[in-house]
């Protein structure tokens, strides 16, 4: 196994002898879609038509399918195959081989135990999308109908510890806050909130023998792959997962859903490819969210700031069969000096859709308690809020001791600081007007954490040079072709022209996809190690060729750069040093895997967020006026898209605090918003002069390349440096998420 | 029905099911999958394609009520190899992520610019008689209707400043 | 979408020929709300008349000095017309206020004084409504949905009308012109279009069946300023939680009723000396907020004073 110390020596990364790495390429599949000509899942060309599947979802929260009628269903013009509980094809349990990661809350599809409001109970299929949709309209179901716990607030009496974890305490958490002079002790909640990716789940799926090919939109391959193989009751060589491009994750597309199954069984049954396509009321109901949290975050202060005792306890709930813990208060275990600390979970469970990851599992959450508190302490201390922090900044983390790899936290806060112009804040609320709208200020600090998973890549060169980067990896938006793209060109010194990169199929060597901000660095140290093996492939090519000028060399002594590979002065391109001594192409794996000292580092990304905000005393409104961050997040590997993942993220934080909910009705268990008319994620209005910027940094403890996640980054905390600016313009300090016109009307004088 | 259109410049003619809307009739008819759909219900404009130069909600239009339309799709908007500007500065400025949303934005950025052209006043308008000023207010009130769960947003508006002098 | 049949009339009159010749016809103009309900088949027509091409097009001066808005004017154009935007800047606003570009260029005049309720259980067909089913009751009513009526809602339904430019028409006395199956033309006040639930929410506007909406005719512009106010969930692309038209003293109220609700409490208030507090304060003593909206009447108190004060309404002209 690798050490972190085998990761600080130069590489062709670090030398970046090209310039790619940090350069801001435009997109590698741009193009695509720009042009509108990038295909998705259900805009895949299958080798005959489809036919079209339709859901149909229940209307009850618990209980069973006692009776469905398909008569009229299978009577409608042009219906090929109607599916209940009762005539579903059989489906091989899950679970065997699985990834729970990629398998959080699946069912087999059509079960005819309901364990959600939404949950499917019917399927048809039709030769055309507007007769599937009207045969579907025509099955009639009859439900057995359970009692169902539904509402989180009502059963917080029943929360338990997840399975298999423990609270987390460092000294005397209870004495210490008990002595301490200055007290804070308030709760904050966080709200169910949905994914809202713009593109709903969609499979198409045909057969060839007892091969079947499926383009899905996954966020993991490899994790889709097993699912549905499992499902068939085939092995998973019979089964080719194919996801080219994905129209937003965000952790929602972890898993697989019913689309993926029923397209693979319909087109089985029926012998013709079929594709199925959830509707956005199908996204609402049928796939994960993130669970509403309730957090009690207790501080002790000396009188100068200093924390004495922190604790943060987070009561989250789940699906009843599905557990998942939204672990709110881990980010906090890193963040603040303090020696007597408390963190620990607690979990509800629902009869409602299941729980599970959404951008920044955790810290979206989380950092919305902590970095409000902390907002209030500094208020009691009478101190500035960045103060308060610099003043419990530790020097190790803070419940491990462990040193940390990097951490750039101050200098975000105080880089931010100035070029936002927090000087200009008035600590005192409700002291600054511009016509109507009261005017404040805000910040909050980030963390979240950096992950590196074993992954694999392979990459081919051809004779006529063309380096071709294949991996089982996912681009949801994110950026990862080009990212691979660049470092592959750097990695063997050619131009970004000369490089492909191919994702998103399971016949590819296998990365774990995308998620948990580990994509980047995870699937990137994989291709750079595969580029690492070419360039060693190439040496000794080249070195062991009569006909090159490097023959004879030593191949540790051989460079590479401008297409060309080289020692000393003497040098060939690599497509003629290719063409003549490997006709049919060099092809190698690299692979990665985390390092066994890694985790002796307290490793994170960090950032500090600077809101102003207008309340309108009329309504309640709150609009952003801007909005500024500074992160530290490793080496940079694309100025362009690592900014788009950094304002995204901070978007989705305005979104959090202000607009976005989700409410489940106590009598029917369904979600009250089910449509993006009633579910509001940040329109442009909304998004007002928002910017953001990196500070330099290469984290070597990381992986060989220094870098790190950006894509969860920038929603952590971003939400509660609009809250403080909502309470810094108005005065009111509301705890409960979203800050909508209710809530700040309610709290206004 | 039997519905006679123009695509992107060329003559199209389906015989339609009242029922298919305009962007099914594209995308599952006609294998013009750019335009999206993200919602099916006029919420989110994945969908929005130019239609007699004007923008519109291609789920919420019957396809047949389209008889006679010159209908422009985001595949209709470059020139062989050569971008339209305003695909041409999405691409320059990162103007999107998972680009699920992109065709849609880019379409109703065509159909804003030329509102705005024309002197169509928006909500951000504070002086309803004058002359129609595009400030970033303008665009973001004006784009409204595109949303981008990806939040593309400051670098959609950065696409369309710099391309609303070429557009 | 439950199957239909489909057709263009050249005018009117055969509009309303084709119409009353098959039970179930619904008119379509710009279909952005009909098509979205089909989909969910809460809507389902068995004939659709597209009205969207017949010539009622156009916005004209009326003798009076007000403005004829045809029935089909999409709502962009009525927005972008400079005589409107001139002479009725709260309806302009009003209706840049609704919906998106996108949607303002086919939504029409007629049509989105038609639309119907944004109520979230309205549009989960897994639940009782009476509107989608008469008699079979309210989920809203006891549930969570909090965008519902605070004035005249009925023990059968709490559900509000969401348009933003009927609320602006309603403060400026628009009248619409009606035609009927048998060629007979009548005008109503906009106020007299929309109904109250009582118990028959089903039954929205005083339409007869088989009648088509052909125009909205503003009357001259009142003296005095204008405004339109919404508040919403987020800056643009959202439902109004409660908005205020005012126009010369004339007030109305949305998302507060089943209908544009025309402030006659507090226009009657500010005609005896009231200042915009206590004129709204007027208005909203007969409000019933149901526990779940009583943020309304905080919200519709502050913004409707606001406005108020903004056009100079209630400071003692």
């Amino acid at each position: 196994m690798s050490s972190v110390k085998d990761w600080a020596a130069p590489t062709p990364i670090s030398e970046n002898r090209s310039g790619l790495i940090g350069k801001g390429v435009d997109r590698y599949e741009g193009r695509l879609k720009v042009t509108g000509s990038a295909p998705f899942a259900y805009e895949v060309e299958a080798p005959s038509p489809p036919a079209y599947g339709v859901l149909i979802a229940s209307p009850i929260a618990k209980g069973v399918v006692a009776a469905a009628d398909i008569s009229a269903a299978q009577a409608a013009p042009g219906v090929r195959l109607v599916w209940t509980p009762h005539n579903v094809p059989a489906q091989g349990e899950r679970g065997a081989k699985m990834n729970p990661r990629s398998q959080r809350g699946s069912n087999p599809a059509l079960a005819g135990k309901i364990e959600h409001f939404g949950q499917h109970v019917g399927f048809v299929v039709a030769d055309t999308l507007e007769n599937a949709k009207a045969a579907a309209a025509l099955v009639r179901f009859e439900y057995a109908a359970e009692p169902a716990d539904l509402i989180f607030e009502d059963n917080l009496a029943q929360a338990d510890q997840p399975e298999g974890e423990e609270d987390m305490r460092v000294g005397d958490f209870e004495a210490a806050f008990a002595g301490a002079p200055v007290r804070l002790d308030e709760t904050y909640v966080s709200p169910l909130q949905n994914h809202a990716q713009m593109e709903p789940c969609a499979t198409t799926a045909w057969w060839d023998g007892d091969h079947v090919t499926v383009h899905t939109s996954i966020q993991m391959v490899k994790g889709g792959q097993h699912t549905l193989a499992e499902t068939l009751m085939i092995p998973s060589t019979q089964v080719r997962l194919v996801t080219r491009y994905i129209g937003g994750g965000f952790g929602g597309k972890g898993q697989a859903y019913d689309d993926l199954t029923l397209a693979a069984l319909a087109a089985r049954e029926l012998g013709q490819p079929v594709k199925v396509a959830y509707t956005r009321q199908q996204m609402f109901q049928a796939t994960i969210h993130r669970p509403a949290v309730h957090m009690r975050v207790r501080l002790g202060a000396q009188a100068d700031g200093r924390l004495d005792a922190f604790a943060l306890e987070a009561v989250t709930h789940c699906r009843r069969e599905a557990p998942f813990t939204e672990h709110a208060a881990n980010f906090a275990r890193s963040l603040y000096a303090a020696p007597n600390r408390l963190t620990g979970h607690r979990l509800v469970k629902l009869d409602i859709p299941a729980a599970g990851p959404m951008r920044a599992p955790g810290e979206a959450s989380g950092m919305l308690s902590l970095e409000c508190a902390m907002d209030e302490l500094a208020e009691k201390l009478g101190l500035d809020p960045i103060e308060l922090r610099l003043r419990n900044e530790p020097e190790t983390d803070p419940e491990t001791g462990k040193p940390f790899s990097t951490r750039q936290l101050v200098r975000c806060m105080t880089e931010g600081a100035q070029r936002f112009g927090w000087d200009r804040r008035n600590p005192k609320p409700g002291q600054v007007r511009d016509g109507r709208w009261l005017v404040g200020l805000g910040m909050a600090a980030a963390i979240r954490g950096n992950f590196l998973l074993p992954a694999k890549a392979g990459v081919r060169i051809d004779a006529d040079g063309t380096i071709t980067l294949r991996q089982g990896m996912t681009d949801i938006g994110t950026g990862t072709y080009t990212i691979l793209a660049q470092i592959t060109a750097e990695t063997l010194g050619v131009p970004l022209a000369q490089v492909k990169v191919e994702l998103g199929d399971s016949d590819f060597p296998p990365a774990p996809g995308s998620g948990g901000q580990f994509g980047a660095a995870t699937a990137g140290s994989a291709a750079f190690a595969a580029g690492m093996n070419l360039r060693k492939a190439l040496a000794e090519l080249a070195t062991g060729d009569p006909n090159s000028p490097l023959y004879g060399d030593d191949p540790e002594l051989v460079t590479f750069g401008g297409g060309n590979i080289a020692v000393d002065n003497r040098a060939e391109p690599l497509e003629r040093l290719v063409a003549r001594a490997a006709p049919e192409g060099v092809y190698v794996e690299g692979s990665i895997t985390p390092a066994a000292d890694a985790r002796d580092y307290s490793q994170h990304t960090y950032g500090a967020h600077f809101a102003e905000v207008g309340v309108d005393p009329d309504t309640g409104e709150v609009r952003l006026r801007r909005m500024f961050g500074v992160f530290a997040a490793g080496r940079i590997l694309n100025a362009k898209t690592a900014m788009s993942q950094i304002t995204g993220g901070m978007i989705w934080g305005v979104g959090t605090a202000l607009h976005e909910y989700n409410e489940v009705d106590p009598r029917y268990g369904s979600f009250i918003a089910q449509d993006l008319a009633g579910y509001h994620v940040p329109a442009h209005a909304d998004i007002v002069d928002l910017s953001a910027m990196f500070l330099d940094e290469v984290d070597d403890k990381a992986n060989p390349m220094g870098i790190k996640g950006v894509g969860e980054l920038g929603i952590a905390g971003a939400g509660a440096a609009i809250a403080n600016a909502v309470y810094n313009a108005c005065g009111a300090r509301i705890r409960d998420y979203p800050l909508n016109p209710e809530k700040v009307l309610a709290a206004l004088p | 029905m039997k519905t006679h259109f123009t695509i992107n410049g060329q003559a199209a003619s389906l015989d339609l099911d009242p029922r298919t809307t305009l962007l099914d009739a594209l995308r599952e008819r006609l294998d013009l999958k750019g335009s999206k759909k993200g919602c099916d219900h006029g919420q989110c404009g994945a969908c929005t394609v130019l239609v007699n130069g004007q923008r519109i909600n291609a789920c919420l239009s019957l396809a047949v009520t389209h008889e006679g339309d010159e209908i422009t799709t985001i595949e209709g908007l470059a020139q062989g190899e050569a971008l339209h500007p305003v695909q041409a500065a999405f691409l320059e400025h990162d103007a999107f992520q998972c680009g699920y949303c992109t065709p849609g934005q880019i379409c109703s950025t065509i159909g804003m610019l030329k509102e705005a052209a024309d002197g169509w006043a928006s909500l951000a308008t504070d002086d309803l008689t004058a002359d129609t000023v595009l400030t970033d207010e303008e665009i973001r009130e004006r784009m409204s209707g595109n949303l981008c769960r990806c939040s593309a947003y400051p670098q959609i508006l950065a696409a369309i400043r710099s391309a609303g002098g070429l557009a | 979408m439950k199957p239909f049949t489909y057709e263009r009339p050249a005018d009117v009159a055969e509009a309303l020929a084709m119409a009353a010749a098959v039970p179930g016809s619904r008119f379509l103009a710009g279909g952005t709300n009909l098509v979205d309900l089909m989909k969910l088949q809460i809507e389902q027509p068995t004939h659709l008349v597209d009205v969207s091409r017949l010539p009622l097009a156009e916005i004209a001066e009326t003798a009076e000095g007000g403005l004829r808005l045809g029935a089909t004017t999409t709502n962009s154009q009525v927005a972008a017309d400079m005589k409107v935007r001139a002479r009725y800047p709260a309806l302009a606003q009003a209706i840049l206020s609704g919906a998106s570009g996108q949607l303002r260029n086919k939504a029409t005049t007629a049509g989105n004084l038609l639309q119907r309720t944004r109520c979230a259980y309205f549009y989960d067909t897994t639940k009782p409504c009476n509107k989608r089913q008469p008699g079979a009751g309210c989920a809203a009513i006891g549930g969570i949905y909090a965008n519902t009526a605070i004035f005249g809602s009925s023990e059968a339904c709490i559900a509000t009308h969401p348009s933003d430019m009927a609320v602006a028409m309603s403060a400026l006395d628009a009248q619409v012109e009606i035609a009927g199956p048998n060629g007979q033309e009548r005008a109503i006040s906009l106020e007299a279009l929309h109904r109250l639930p009582g118990e028959t929410p089903h039954i929205e506007t005083s339409l007869q069946p088989g009648e088509m909406i052909t125009a909205v005719v503003l009357p001259p512009p009142p003296p005095g300023g204008q405004i339109y106010r919404k508040a919403r969930e987020r800056a643009s692309y959202a439902f109004a939680i409660g908005s205020v038209a005012v126009a010369g003293g004339k007030v109305a109220l949305g998302a507060v009723a089943h209908k544009p609700w025309r402030a006659r409490a507090a226009e009657q208030a500010l005609a005896d000396g009231a200042n915009p507090a206590e004129a709204m304060a007027a208005e909203l003593s007969s409000a019933k907020p149901d526990g779940h909206n009583d943020f309304k009447l905080k919200l519709m108190a502050r913004l409707g004073a606001a406005c108020l004060t903004t056009t100079g309404a209630g400071d003692g002209q």
